[in-house]
C-alpha cells in the first residue's frame, strides 16, 4: 500500500475575531494518496476552504491552527516555520484560486509571473525561465502562447487567467494541488475546458489534487472519492457514485436531495420540506378566448450609448401563469433582455406589450406611475444588495404597497406585510431587522415577498438563486414554485443553470450573444437539442449519478 | 416608514462612544470648542482688544495664562475669544458646500449625461487652481472681508464634495435595491434624494468632520497673510501672524498658543469625523 | 517601440483634455480680477489716489470702456504674447518679475517634495509591514497630528526651534546672507548654480537657507503622503495577487517590492500630484514666514498694495504649472500601471 501523501489529523482551525474566537474547523481528518483526486464539498460555512489554506499555510492573519497534525510526506508541517513554507510553496504544494483575474499581478505580464515562480525554485537565467514559460503555456492549451506571454491579466478572459494560474501553480512540479472553487464565476462551457484540462495535467503528472467546491455534480464528475464537510466537521467519505444513490449522513442526504440534476423535480429538492402554509388555490379568472397573451415581446433589441448591441431581434410571448426560462452564458443579453420587459430599461427597437396594451412605449423613467408597474415586478440576483440597508424586513416589503397600492402607515399595511412574510415562510420576529442582520436566504426570502406584495401578474427573476447556497436555492426555489402555482404568476426565470431552468419552466429560451438560437418545452430541449450551442451547453453541465470521468493514475 | 423596534439613534450613539475611547474624547472635545465658541467671550478674564502697552510681552505667568502680545493684550482671552470667528467661519463655509456639492453631485453621478459632463467641466477649472491660491485671488476680488473668505472657502471646496457625492452615487445606482425601488414606483429624482442620499451620507458626513478642520487651517491661512480679518479682531490666524515678528527673539507663546488651539480644533474634528462613520452607519446597529 | 509610442499619444491626449481645464483657468481669473473688483481701473492705475482723468486714460488704456467679450479676446491676446501687466511696485513688466522670481518657489518647493517623498513612502511601507507594532502606531500618530498643524505655525516653531534655541538654522531670511555673493545665474537655482561655479561655501550657505523652509513644507505634506502609503500597502499586502505569490513561494523581497509595492505605489503617484497643488498653495505662507523671495511673495505683497497685475499674473502661473504637473503624473501613472486606457 502507498505511503499517503497528505494525512490530515484532527484539525481544528480557528479565527479570532471581534466577538472572540470562532471555530472554522472542528475535528477533520482525511488522507490523500499521490495521484488521486479528492473533492472536497461543502456550502457555505462548512470550513472548507479553511482546510485548503491551513494545509498550504496561507491563512489569514486572524486564523490558526489550534490542534491536530498535518502530515505531508511523511513530515509533520503543523508548526513548520515560513522558511521551510517558502520551500514548499510550489515546488511540493501549489493551490489555485477563486477569481483568477484577482488572483494574478494586474500591472505583471502573465509570462514574467510564471518565470518568477519558475525562477523561486531553480537557479536558471531569466530567458530560460521565460521559455520554459512559454512550454507551460502550451501545456495549458493557450492558443497563441508567443503573443500572449507578455499579456496583462486584465487582456485576458476569465477562463485564460485560471488556465494562467494553473500554469503557475504547476511550473515547479508540486506532488500537491489544491483548487479552491476553480471554476466560480466562469461560464459553464470554459468552466468544462478548465476542469477538463486540470484533470489531464493532474493525471499526467501524477500530481494529487484537492478540488474544493460547492458543486457536487462537478466534484463527482472528476473526482474519485468525495469527501462532504458541515459547519467545520467532515459528515461523509465516500466514492461518488456511493454518495448519490446510497448517502449515509442526513446531511449528505439533503444536499445530495437539494442538488438539481437533469432529472430531478422541484418537490424532490428538500424531501422532508419545510412546514408551509397549505397550498391556497384561489378561484382564478380564466383569460377569455382569443384574448392577448400576458407578455408579447416583439423584435425587442438595445443598443448601449457606447455601440454594443446587447440584444438584437428578441420576440417571445408568455400565457397567464406560465413559465418560461431564459438562458444563457455571460454576455448573452439574457440581463438586460429581463430588464427591458420589466421597464427597467428602454428597448432601442421593437415594443412590448402587456395584456395588450404597449408598454414598450412608455419610457422607463416614466413607467413608475404606469398601472401596468405593479403587474410586473422583479426578484434579484445578490441577496445582498437588493435590499436598502437602511430599510428594515418590514420597511421593504412595504415600500410597495406604500408607493404603488397607495396604502398608508396602519393596521392595514402591518396586516398585508405579515402576511406576505407568512407566505413566504419568513417569521414574524425578522421583519424589525436591518438586511445586514439577516442570512443570505432570509434575505431572499424577503427579496420574494418585497415582489409579491401587490400581487403581480408577472414575476421576472434574474439569477434568484445564484448567489445562495445548495440547501438554501432547494428551499426558495420550492417555494418560488408554490407561489406560482398559488398565484397563477408568469415567470421569466433567467438563470446560467440549465438544470435548475429545466425543472423551474415549462419553456426555455436559450440566448447567445444577444440572440435567440433555440426555443422550447424545457425537457425535450434539453433531451433533445437541436443546435450545437445547446448541445455543447447541455454537454458541459456536470452530471451527478454519471461515473467520474478519470481513473485516477 | 414603520420599523418596529430598531434602538435609537440616541442609544446607538452612546453605544458607539462606549466603545471607541478616542471618538468619544474628540466628540467631548468638539463639544468644548462649541462652548467655547459660544460662551466663552462672555467668560474670558480680560477684554481681548484692550491694549495695557506696559505689560507688553509677558511670557505666560499666574496672571495672564497664555502670556500678552506686543500691545499688551491678555493672549488667553483672546485665543477663546476667537474660537468663535473662526468656528463660525469654518462651520458655514462647510455647511455651504457640503449642502449645494451633495445635491448637485448626487443628480450628475445618478444621471450622468450632459448634466454630469457641463458640472465636471467647471469642477476641472476649479481643481486646476491650487485652492488656496484660488482662495487668495477671490477674496483679494470680492474685498478684503471676512463674509468673502466664508464664500471663497465654500467656492473652493465645493468640487470635492460634487465629485465625492458623485463617485459615491455612481457606486450605487446600479444595486439590486435601487431597481427594486424604481419597480416600486419610485422615480428617478425621488430614487436619488430619499433613497441615495442617505445612504450615501455616512461616507459625507465623515467628509465633512474632516473638512471643517482644513476649513479652520484655510481661514487661518488667509488671515495669517492679512487677508479677510483686520486687527485688531482675534483670530488665531492673526494672532500668529502678529506674534511671528517676535519669534526670532525668543517669545514662543504669541505663536504657540494660537498654533496650539488651531492644531487641538483641527485634531478634534479629524478623529471625530471617523467616529461619526460608526454611528451613522446602521451596520452597526445591533 | 510600441510602450514609448503608446505613451506619447497618452501624454498627447491628455494635453488636449487639459486644453479646456487652461482656457476655464484663463476666462476664470479674467473674471475674477477683471469683472468682479470694483473698477478695475482704479486698481490698475498708478495708485488709489490717482486722478479722475488718468483713470480715465488707464480705463482706455486696458479697454475697460469696451463691452466684455471684446476685453475677454485682449485679455486672452495679451496673455498669449505673454503680456501680463505691469507692476505697480517694481515697476516692471510682470512676466519678467515672475521669470526672475520662478526658479526661487521651484527649488524650495521641489525639494521639500524629494524630502517628502523620501520620507513618507519608506514610512509608510515600514508602518505596513508591521501592522499594530509600535512603528506603525507611531507613524499613525504622527499622520493624524500631522494633518492638523498649520504650515505657518510649524514653520516659526521650527525658526524658534532651531534658530532661537540651538542656533543651528541661519537667520531665516531669503535664499542666502547678505554676506554671499550670488553665482552667476545659469538655471537660477542656487544649490545647482554655486556648484556649477564652484563656490562651495557659497552652496552650503544656499542649502542651509534652503533647509528649514524645504522642511517646514515637507512637514505639511508628508501625513498624507505616508497615510496613503500605508493604506495602500496594507490593501497590496492583502490582494490575492500576493497569496498566489505566497503560495508558490517567491522570496519576501520580491514579494513586497515587485509585486505589493508597485502596485500600492500607484495610488500614491496620483496622491503626490495633489498634494503638489497643496504645496503650491503653502508657498504663499512659507514664504511669508521665511521672507523667501519667490513668486508667492511676490504675489502676496502685491495683493496687500492693491497691486493686482501681479496677483493675477501669478494665479495663472501657478494654475498652469499644476496643469502641466497633473499631466506629468498621468503619463506617469500610465506608464505604471497598464491597464490605464490610451485615452
Amino acid at each position: 500500500m502507498t505511503h499517503p501523501l497528505l494525512q490530515i489529523e484532527n484539525l481544528h482551525v480557528t479565527f479570532s475575531t471581534r466577538r472572540g474566537l470562532v471555530e472554522a474547523v472542528r475535528g477533520v481528518s482525511l488522507s490523500l494518496s499521490p495521484g488521486e483526486m479528492l473533492g472536497l464539498v461543502g456550502e457555505s460555512g462548512s470550513g472548507k476552504s479553511v482546510t485548503g489554506f491551513a494545509v498550504t499555510r496561507l491563512l489569514d492573519k486572524a486564523g490558526r491552527i489550534a490542534d491536530g497534525r498535518i502530515v505531508y510526506k511523511g513530515q509533520d508541517i503543523t508548526r513548520a516555520s515560513a522558511a521551510d513554507f517558502r520551500n514548499l510553496h510550489g515546488a511540493a504544494m501549489a493551490m489555485i484560486f477563486q477569481n483568477p483575474r484577482a488572483a494574478l499581478n494586474p500591472i505583471r505580464a502573465v509570462g514574467q509571473q510564471i518565470a518568477d515562480a519558475i525562477l523561486a525554485h531553480k537557479r536558471i537565467s531569466r530567458q530560460e525561465a521565460q521559455d520554459a514559460a512559454l512550454k507551460l503555456l502550451r501545456a495549458v492549451q493557450i492558443r497563441d502562447p508567443e503573443r500572449r506571454i507578455n499579456a496583462y491579466p486584465h487582456e485576458l478572459s476569465g477562463g485564460m487567467c485560471q488556465r494562467i494560474m494553473i500554469a503557475i501553480a504547476i511550473s515547479c512540479n508540486p506532488s500537491l494541488l489544491i483548487a479552491d472553487e476553480p471554476t466560480t464565476g466562469l461560464d459553464v462551457t470554459t468552466q468544462k475546458v478548465v476542469m477538463d484540462l486540470l484533470a489531464g495535467i493532474a493525471a499526467e503528472r501524477g500530481m494529487a489534487t484537492i478540488l474544493i467546491t460547492h458543486d457536487l455534480g462537478l466534484a463527482a464528475r472528476y473526482c474519485s472519492r468525495v469527501v462532504v464537510m458541515e459547519q467545520g466537521r467532515l459528515v461523509e467519505e465516500a466514492a461518488p457514485l456511493t454518495l448519490f444513490h446510497a448517502p449515509q449522513h442526513p446531511y449528505t442526504k439533503r444536499l445530495v436531495a437539494a442538488s438539481p440534476t437533469a432529472t430531478s423535480r422541484v418537490a424532490d429538492l428538500v424531501p422532508d420540506g419545510e412546514v408551509l402554509p397549505p397550498l391556497e388555490v384561489r378561484e382564478l379568472p380564466v383569460a377569455a378566448p382569443g384574448s392577448p397573451p400576458l407578455l408579447d415581446v416583439q423584435r425587442v433589441a438595445k443598443r448601449f450609448d457606447d455601440g454594443t448591441i446587447a440584444v438584437r431581434d428578441f420576440s417571445m410571448t408568455m400565457a397567464a401563469g406560465e413559465s418560461v426560462g431564459l438562458v444563457g452564458e455571460s454576455g448573452s443579453g439574457k440581463s438586460t433582455t429581463s430588464r427591458m420587459i420589466c421597464r427597467l430599461i428602454d428597448p432601442s427597437e421593437g415594443d412590448i406589450l402587456f395584456d395588450g396594451y404597449s408598454i414598450g412605449q412608455i419610457p422607463a423613467r416614466d413607467f413608475h406611475r404606469s398601472p401596468s408597474r405593479k403587474d410586473i415586478q422583479i426578484v434579484f440576483q445578490d441577496p445582498n444588495d437588493s435590499l436598502n440597508p437602511r430599510f428594515t424586513a418590514f420597511d421593504c416589503i412595504a415600500h410597495p404597497l406604500i408607493r404603488l397600492s397607495g396604502m398608508r402607515s396602519g393596521d392595514a399595511l402591518r396586516r398585508r406585510v405579515e402576511e406576505c412574510a407568512h407566505r413566504v415562510g419568513l417569521p414574524k420576529a425578522l421583519l424589525s431587522r436591518f438586511p445586514h442582520q439577516l442570512s443570505g436566504g432570509q434575505k431572499a426570502r424577503v427579496g420574494i415577498a418585497r415582489a409579491i406584495a401587490c400581487r403581480p401578474r408577472l414575476l421576472v427573476l434574474d439569477e434568484p438563486t445564484a448567489a445562495l447556497d445548495v440547501s438554501v436555492q432547494a428551499v426558495v426555489l420550492q417555494l418560488l414554485d408554490r407561489l406560482r402555482r398559488e398565484d397563477n404568476l408568469a415567470f421569466l426565470f433567467v438563470s446560467h443553470d440549465l438544470n435548475v431552468v429545466r425543472m423551474m419552466c415549462d419553456r426555455t429560451i436559450v440566448l447567445r450573444a444577444g440572440g435567440i438560437v433555440e426555443q422550447g418545452e424545457s425537457r425535450a430541449l434539453f433531451a433533445n437539442p437541436r443546435t450545437d450551442y445547446t448541445r455543447e451547453l447541455v454537454d458541459a453541465v456536470p452530471h451527478i449519478g454519471a461515473p467520474p470521468l478519470l481513473v485516477p493514475a | 416608514m414603520s420599523s418596529l423596534d430598531a434602538p435609537s439613534t440616541f442609544r446607538h450613539t452612546i453605544w458607539v462612544l462606549r466603545g471607541n475611547l478616542v471618538t468619544a474624547i474628540a466628540a467631548a472635545g468638539a463639544l468644548v470648542l462649541v462652548l467655547v465658541a459660544l460662551f466663552g467671550p462672555a467668560l474670558v478674564p480680560y477684554d481681548p482688544v484692550a491694549s495695557d502697552v506696559p505689560q507688553a510681552l509677558q511670557a505666560p505667568s499666574a496672571l495672564h495664562w497664555a502670556g500678552t502680545d506686543q500691545l499688551g493684550r491678555d493672549v488667553f482671552s483672546r485665543l477663546v475669544v476667537a474660537a468663535r470667528l473662526d468656528l463660525a467661519i469654518a462651520i458655514s463655509a462647510v455647511g455651504i458646500s457640503f449642502v449645494i456639492g451633495a445635491v448637485i453631485g448626487s443628480l450628475c453621478g445618478y444621471a450622468g449625461g450632459r448634466l454630469d459632463r457641463a458640472v465636471g467641466r467647471f469642477v476641472d477649472v476649479v481643481m486646476a487652481f491650487p485652492l488656496f491660491v484660488l482662495a487668495m485671488a477671490m477674496v483679494a476680488a470680492l474685498g478684503n472681508r471676512v463674509e468673502n473668505i466664508v464664500i471663497a472657502t465654500a467656492i473652493i471646496n465645493l468640487p470635492f464634495y460634487i465629485r465625492f457625492a458623485r463617485a459615491e452615487v455612481n457606486i450605487r445606482r446600479n444595486l439590486g435595491w435601487v431597481e427594486a425601488a424604481r419597480a416600486c414606483g419610485d422615480s428617478h429624482v425621488s430614487v436619488v434624494l430619499r433613497f441615495l442620499l442617505p445612504n450615501v451620507l455616512p461616507a459625507m458626513a465623515v467628509q465633512v468632520s474632516l473638512n471643517l478642520g482644513w476649513a479652520i487651517l484655510n481661514a487661518a491661512g488667509l488671515s495669517f497673510i492679512g487677508l479677510g480679518v483686520k486687527p485688531p479682531t482675534p483670530e488665531w490666524g492673526i494672532m500668529v501672524a502678529e506674534g511671528a515678528r517676535f519669534i526670532s527673539t525668543g517669545r514662543w507663546w504669541l505663536v504657540a498658543f494660537p498654533g496650539f488651539a488651531l492644531m487641538l480644533a483641527v485634531l478634534c474634528f479629524n478623529l471625530l469625523g471617523d467616529g461619526l462613520r460608526d454611528i451613522l452607519d446602521p451596520r452597526m446597529r445591533t | 517601440m510600441g510602450m514609448i509610442g503608446a505613451t506619447l499619444i497618452r501624454a498627447g491626449r491628455r494635453f488636449l483634455s487639459s486644453l479646456p481645464a487652461l482656457f476655464g483657468v484663463l476666462v476664470f481669473t479674467f473674471l475674477l480680477m477683471r469683472v468682479l473688483p470694483g473698477d478695475p481701473a482704479v486698481f490698475f492705475a498708478s495708485g488709489p489716489n490717482a486722478g479722475k482723468e488718468e483713470i480715465e486714460v488707464i480705463r482706455r488704456q486696458l479697454g475697460l470702456d469696451k463691452p466684455v467679450p471684446e476685453q475677454l479676446a485682449i485679455y486672452l491676446y495679451d496673455v498669449g504674447r505673454g503680456n501680463l501687466g505691469r507692476s505697480m511696485m517694481t515697476g516692471q513688466p510682470v512676466q519678467k518679475d515672475l521669470k526672475e522670481r520662478l526658479p526661487a518657489s521651484l527649488e524650495l518647493t521641489l525639494t521639500a517634495l524629494l524630502i517628502a517623498l523620501v520620507s513618507a513612502v519608506p514610512l509608510g511601507v515600514a508602518a505596513a509591514l508591521r501592522p499594530n507594532s509600535l512603528v506603525d502606531h507611531g507613524v499613525r500618530l504622527f499622520c493624524s497630528l500631522g494633518v492638523c498643524v498649520p504650515t505657518f505655525v510649524s514653520g516659526l516653531l521650527l525658526i524658534y526651534v532651531f534658530y532661537y534655541l540651538l542656533g543651528l538654522a541661519p537667520d531665516p531670511t531669503g535664499r542666502v546672507d547678505i554676506f554671499t555673493t550670488l553665482p552667476p545665474s545659469r538655471t537660477g537655482f542656487l544649490v545647482i548654480d554655486f556648484l556649477l561655479a564652484g563656490d562651495l561655501d557659497g552652496w552650503w550657505a544656499a542649502v542651509r537657507q534652503l533647509m528649514l523652509p524645504a522642511f517646514t513644507m515637507a512637514l505639511f505634506v508628508i501625513a498624507p503622503l505616508a497615510r496613503i502609503t500605508r493604506a495602500s500597502m496594507l490593501v497590496s499586502l492583502g490582494s490575492d495577487f500576493v497569496r498566489t505569490a505566497r503560495s508558490v513561494g517567491l522570496s519576501r523581497w520580491r514579494i513586497v517590492v515587485t509585486y505589493a509595492l508597485r502596485n500600492a505605489i500607484l495610488p500614491v503617484i496620483t496622491i503626490a500630484g495633489i498634494v503638489f497643488s497643496t504645496m503650491l498653495g503653502a508657498n504663499v505662507l512659507v514664504e511669508k514666514v521665511f521672507s523667501w523671495p519667490g513668486v508667492a511673495s511676490y504675489a502676496l505683497d502685491a495683493l496687500l498694495v492693491s497691486d493686482y497685475a501681479p496677483v493675477q499674473g501669478f494665479v495663472l502661473l501657478m494654475a498652469s504649472i499644476f496643469v502641466l504637473v497633473n499631466l506629468l503624473v498621468d503619463v506617469l501613472y500610465g506608464i505604471a500601471d497598464p491597464r490605464a486606457t490610451v485615452a
